[in-house]
């Protein structure tokens, strides 16, 4: 099979300003990944399954990743003047003090394809999209017209972490119902705070049982120093 | 009745018994199951009706596909947030007498799922159990031991009185109430005419 190296010429020969980026995994599997730009990705997945030394007809896997807003906080060092008192004088010295400086890396939300070749028998080749943030600008587009296979687990994706697939013909919550309204996958999602009997909580149960009883004192299910 | 002057009696060739008696023997022998189930508890369900396990020798003779004909509910295996209104719909749609054994660690209490965002932390939370059985899943054994506990308990019924069954009882409620599936959790998250939160004591 080709590496994602040649994958990644072969797109771009056939389909000019497709925007193929390698996603290299550093782990003893090095099993690297293609990341599509959304606007061509219809155009490469279709490449990808039609092309004859790829023929990646199987598509096994569909998933997300959820991203979040990430705080960077970066020690610089500055060199600035400073009004001083020294022996008594007043000075301007030259000092350097160390800044941290903090910036906020938008969150994304991504999908992730593993493709495989029934007819080569090799693969997988893993394909990824991201969103542009995870808020409201969170489509992408579907490749179920390529893999009939993506149907359900685009939209379990869907369900799970909120990627608004464009294209797909029937996009549904998959697992939880209709009404729901959170994306449960999300790293922000907080569950129902029904934590109202834990009679073996430990960790973070525990932590989540013991801020229920604080919430609802009148409603507590324990006897604090009812021992025998 | 004296319970050794009916023992003599029966020596006798004669058999003597109470209405009581003879009810509760009707009620206990012909418990049908309905047929459903839930996850992988509904295997080991299907197991003991096989002829291995043979439910059928105590009464379970048929499982039936409609809730109207069906006696017993045996929820067997993980009942979902997505799932449980069904449930509870057709456990109201059940004639009385009726009852519900909860099979497994998740049908009664969330089991392993019990902390997750789509799991119901037990059926008794909406319906009233009559037997449970933990185990994960539990043994085709451990169903039939709470098949033969159902039947004790339906024997020691009296037909008036405080202890009375349910449809014997025209104050009890008959019709319970459906959760609705809200935008995060279900609505109500329990029935409280039915489960009250247990006290720990630590």
């Amino acid at each position: 099979m080709k590496t994602v190296e040649e994958i990644k010429a072969a797109i771009e020969a056939a389909v000019p300003r497709a925007g193929v980026e390698i996603v290299s995994n550093p782990s003893v599997s090095a099993q690297h990944s293609l990341r599509l730009a959304p606007g061509c990705a219809l155009e490469v997945a279709k490449f990808l399954r039609d092309d004859a030394e790829l023929a990646l007809d199987f598509l096994s896997n569909v998933t997300g990743v959820d991203w979040p807003d990430k705080e960077i906080a970066e020690k610089v060092k500055v060199t600035r003047a400073v009004t001083k008192t020294v022996d008594g004088v007043e000075q301007t010295v030259e000092e350097t003090v160390e800044e941290t400086s903090k910036r906020v890396v938008p969150g994304c939300l991504e999908a992730v394809y593993h493709l495989y070749s029934v007819k080569l028998k090799h693969g997988p080749v893993v394909l990824r999209m991201r969103t542009v943030n995870r808020t409201d600008q969170v489509e992408l587009p579907s490749l179920t017209p390529i893999w009939r296979s993506a149907e359900f687990q685009e939209r379990e994706v869907f369900d799970l972490y909120g990627i608004v697939f464009a294209g797909h013909h029937d996009l549904r919550r998959l697992l939880m119902w209709p009404e729901f309204k959170d994306h449960p996958m999300r790293r922000d999602y907080l569950e129902p705070d029904d934590f109202e009997f834990e009679p073996t909580a430990h960790d973070v149960v525990l932590a989540r049982a013991e801020a229920h009883r604080a919430a609802h004192p009148g409603a507590s299910s324990d006897q604090e120093g009812a021992k025998a | 009745m004296d319970e050794q002057l009916k023992i003599e009696l029966g020596k006798q060739g004669i058999v003597a018994t109470t209405f009581e008696e003879l009810y509760n023997w009707g009620r206990r022998s012909s418990i049908w199951p309905m047929q459903f189930g839930l996850a992988c508890c509904a295997i080991e369900m299907i197991a003991t009706t096989m002829a291995r396990y043979d439910l059928a020798r105590f009464g379970a003779e048929v499982f039936r596909p409609s809730p109207r004909q069906a006696d017993l509910m045996i929820i067997s295996g993980t009942v979902t947030k997505k799932m449980a209104p069904q449930v509870v719909r057709l456990y109201n749609q059940m004639a009385e007498p009726r009852y519900v054994i909860a099979m497994g660690a998740c049908a009664i209490s969330g089991g392993p799922f019990k902390q997750g965002y789509n799991v119901l932390k037990g059926i008794d939370r909406y319906i009233p159990v009559d037997v449970h059985i933990p185990g994960c899943p539990p043994r085709p054994e451990a169903l039939i031991q709470a098949f033969m506990t159902l039947q004790k308990k339906i024997d020691a019924q009296p037909l008036t009185g405080a202890g009375r069954p349910r449809h014997l009882d025209a104050q009890q409620q008959g019709e319970f109430p459906v959760p609705v599936q809200g935008e995060h959790d279900l609505e109500p998250t329990s029935n409280p005419g039915v489960w009250t939160v247990p006290v720990v004591i630590r």
